[in-house]
C-alpha cells in the first residue's frame, strides 16, 4: 500500500498545473458540500433582508430576488446541485455498466436486444426526450434522477460494452470460463478491472454533462423545483440584476462553470496518462 | 458504386425505422400520463359526464392504435392539431418558430463552421507549441461553460456595458433582414462558442491522427513545406471525420437552441416547447418534440450518408 501511495504522491506531483487546479477545486467543492450547513451565514431558504441588496455588511454578495441571502444559497447549491448529479451519475452508471458488460459476455438476442434499444433512445436530442417525459411523469427530484439517469446510462451501455467487447475474447477470461468460473466472477473479477480506466475517464464526462444537463433543466425552471437552493435556477431567478450590469446572478453560473472545467482538466489529464499518449 | 447505393439506402431505411419507434414513443409518452388529456385539461372539479363527453370529442374513447394512426396520418398531411393552451393551428405556430430556429442556427453556422476549420487546421500545424496548448485550455474551459453563463457573459458585455447588440432577440416577420442579424447576432455568438470548440478538436484530432501515415512522411521527405501537407495532403482525407462533427454540430445548433433561446427571449421552436411544457399543453410539446426529433434524425442521417460518400476507398472501389 505505501509503494502505491508514494506512485501516487508523485504522479500528482508531476502532473500538469491545469490538473492541480482541477483537483483542488473539486476538493473545495467537496468540502463546502460536506460542511454546507457550517460554512453558510444563513438558512437556505430563511428570508433574512430586502429584495436585491447589493453586495457587502450581512450579506457578502447581497441577496437575491425574495430577500435570500446569496452567499448561503451558493454553499447549499454545491450541496444540492452537485449532490444530485452525482447521485444522478452514479445511477447512470450502475445501469449502463451492468446492461453494458452483460450484453458484451452474454452476445446473442440480448446484445441485439439493448443495443438496439440505446439506438433508437440515442436518435431522440436528450433534452427534448427529458422534457416530453418529466411534462408526462412530472419534475420531482426522483424522477428527474431516473429520467436523465435511463437517459445517460445510454451512452454508459455503448461504452462499456465496446470496451468489453474486446475484453471477453481475451486468453485469461477464455482460462476463466474454462475453469468453470460462473458469469457474476468473470465480469466483476476479469472484465470490470480492465475496463475500468476508459470508464473512469468517462464517468468525469458524464458527470459534468449531467451537471450541466440538471442545470440547464433548472435554468428553465423544469428542473430541481424551489425553494431549494440549486445553482441553474438561482441565475434564472436574478437574471434581471444582469441589465443594471450587476454580476451576481453570473456567481452561480460561474460556479457551475468552474467545476465542470475542473473536472475536464483532471480528466484530460487522466486519459493522458492511461492511454500513453504523448501527441 | 452497388456498393454505396446499398450502404445509403440501408442508413436511410433504418433512418425510416429510427422515426417511426420514436413517433410511438412520443405518442406512448402521453398515453402514460395519469388519466387522460379530457382529465388533465377539465380538471378534478369536472363531472364524469362532461370528461365523457369531452373525451368523444377528443376521440379518445378510441382504442389507442386507431388514434396513433389517426396522429400520424393528421400529421403526414401537416395537420399537427390544436394547441390545447389557446386553441390555435400547431402547424401554424410551429412554422414561424421553425424558420426562427433555422434562422438563428444558420446564422451560428456560417460564423462558427470557418472559425473551427480555421482554429484546427492552425492547431494542427503547430501542434504542442504554445498556440496548441492555450487553444487546448481555452476549448476545453468553453466546452465547459453553461449556455446560459456564455449567454450572460455576453449580455453583460456586449449589450449592457458597451451597448453593441441588443440584449433580447425578439424578432417578428415584418423585420428587414439587417435587422434581424442585428437581433440575433448575441444568441447566434454564445451558440458559436458553444460549438466552435468542439469542432475544432476534432478538426485537429483527425488531422493529427493522419500524420503518421506513410505518404504524409513521403510528402514531408520531398520537402514540402508544414501548411501545404497539412492543407493539400492530409485534410482531403481527414473530410468524413470533419463533415460528421460538423453535421452532429449542426444538429446540435437547432436541438441545443433551447436555452439560448430563452435566454434571449427569441421566438423559436425551443421556447414554444419550454413554454407549452410549463402549460402542461400536450399536443404542442407533442407536435414540436417530433419536429425537433426528425431534424435532429435526419440531420445524423446526412451525416451518416455523407461519411460514406466521403470516403475514398468507397468511391473508387478497386
Amino acid at each position: 500500500m505505501s509503494d502505491f501511495s508514494r506512485v501516487m504522491v508523485r504522479e500528482l506531483k508531476n502532473s500538469p498545473m491545469t490538473a492541480k487546479f482541477g483537483m483542488i477545486v473539486i476538493l473545495v467543492y467537496v468540502v463546502v458540500s460536506f460542511f454546507a450547513p457550517i460554512i453558510a451565514p444563513f438558512s437556505e431558504t430563511e428570508i433574512v433582508g430586502a429584495e436585491y441588496e447589493p453586495w457587502g455588511g450581512a450579506f457578502l454578495l447581497g441577496t437575491d430576488n425574495l430577500g435570500r441571502d446569496m452567499l448561503s444559497r451558493l454553499i447549499y447549491g454545491a450541496r444540492n446541485t452537485v449532490g444530485i448529479a452525482f447521485v444522478t451519475t452514479m445511477l447512470a452508471f450502475a445501469i449502463g455498466v451492468v446492461t453494458g458488460l452483460l450484453a458484451a459476455a452474454l452476445g446473442g438476442w440480448l446484445d441485439q436486444l439493448l443495443s438496439r434499444i440505446v439506438d433508437v433512445l440515442m436518435a431522440i436530442p436528450s433534452l427534448i426526450f427529458s422534457l416530453l417525459i418529466l411534462t408526462v411523469v412530472g419534475t420531482s427530484v426522483i424522477n428527474l434522477i431516473l429520467v436523465i439517469a435511463i437517459l445517460d446510462s445510454t451512452r454508459v451501455f455503448r461504452l462499456a460494452r465496446a470496451v468489453a467487447v474486446n475484453i471477453v475474447v481475451m486468453d485469461f477470461v477464455e482460462v476463466a470460463r474454462l475453469r468453470g468460473e460462473g458469469l457474476w466472477w468473470i465480469i466483476t473479477k476479469e472484465v470490470l478491472p480492465n475496463a475500468m480506466p476508459p470508464l473512469v475517464a468517462e464517468f468525469g464526462l458524464r458527470f459534468c454533462f449531467v451537471f450541466l444537463f440538471i442545470s440547464a433543466l433548472s435554468f428553465l425552471g423544469l428542473g430541481l423545483q424551489p425553494p431549494t437552493a440549486d445553482w441553474g435556477s438561482m441565475v434564472r431567478d436574478n437574471a434581471t440584476l444582469i441589465t443594471f450590469s450587476d454580476i451576481t446572478p453570473l456567481l452561480p453560473a460561474g460556479a457551475i462553470a468552474l467545476l465542470t472545467v475542473a473536472v475536464n482538466f483532471v480528466v484530460d489529464w487522466f486519459l493522458q496518462k492511461t492511454s500513453g499518449l504523448k501527441e | 458504386m452497388d456498393k454505396i447505393l446499398k450502404m445509403v439506402a440501408q442508413r436511410l431505411g433504418l433512418g425510416l425505422m429510427t422515426l417511426f419507434v420514436v413517433s410511438l414513443i412520443i405518442f406512448l409518452g402521453v398515453e402514460l400520463l395519469p388519466g387522460d388529456l379530457a382529465q388533465a385539461i377539465l380538471g378534478q372539479a369536472a363531472t364524469p359526464e362532461t370528461v365523457a363527453a369531452f373525451r368523444k370529442e377528443l376521440g379518445l374513447d378510441q382504442p389507442a392504435y386507431i388514434r396513433y394512426l389517426d396522429w400520424v396520418g393528421d400529421i403526414l398531411k401537416g395537420d399537427l392539431g390544436v394547441s390545447l393552451a389557446n386553441g390555435r393551428e400547431i402547424s401554424e405556430l410551429i412554422e414561424v418558430r421553425l424558420y426562427n430556429t433555422l434562422f438563428l442556427a444558420s446564422v451560428a453556422a456560417v460564423i462558427s463552421v470557418p472559425l473551427a476549420l480555421m482554429f484546427g487546421i492552425l492547431a494542427a500545424l503547430y501542434r504542442n507549441g504554445w498556440y496548441d496548448r492555450a487553444i487546448n485550455i481555452i476549448t476545453l474551459t468553453s466546452i465547459s461553460f453553461p449556455e446560459f453563463f456564455v449567454a450572460y457573459i455576453l449580455i453583460l458585455w456586449l449589450a449592457v456595458n458597451w451597448g453593441i447588440f441588443p440584449s433580447i432577440s425578439n424578432v417578428d416577420p415584418s423585420m428587414s433582414l439587417v435587422d434581424r442579424l442585428e437581433r440575433v447576432m448575441l444568441p447566434a455568438l454564445t451558440l458559436t462558442l458553444v460549438v466552435v470548440a468542439h469542432m475544432m478538436r476534432m478538426t485537429r484530432a483527425s488531422i493529427i491522427n493522419l500524420l503518421a501515415s506513410p505518404y504524409i512522411e513521403m510528402a514531408k521527405l520531398k520537402g514540402l513545406s508544414p501548411g501545404r501537407i497539412i492543407v493539400v495532403h492530409a485534410l482531403p482525407n481527414a473530410l468524413a471525420p470533419i463533415i460528421n462533427v460538423i453535421v452532429l454540430n449542426l444538429a446540435y445548433l437547432i436541438v441545443g437552441v433551447v436555452v439560448v433561446e430563452v435566454v434571449f427571449v427569441y421566438p423559436g421552436l425551443g421556447q414554444l416547447l419550454v413554454d407549452s411544457v410549463s402549460k402542461r399543453d400536450m399536443p404542442v410539446v407533442q407536435a414540436s418534440s417530433l419536429v425537433f426529433a426528425c431534424t435532429f434524425i435526419l440531420l445524423n442521417l446526412t451525416a451518416d450518408v455523407l461519411s460514406i460518400l466521403s470516403n475514398p476507398r468507397l468511391l473508387h472501389p478497386r
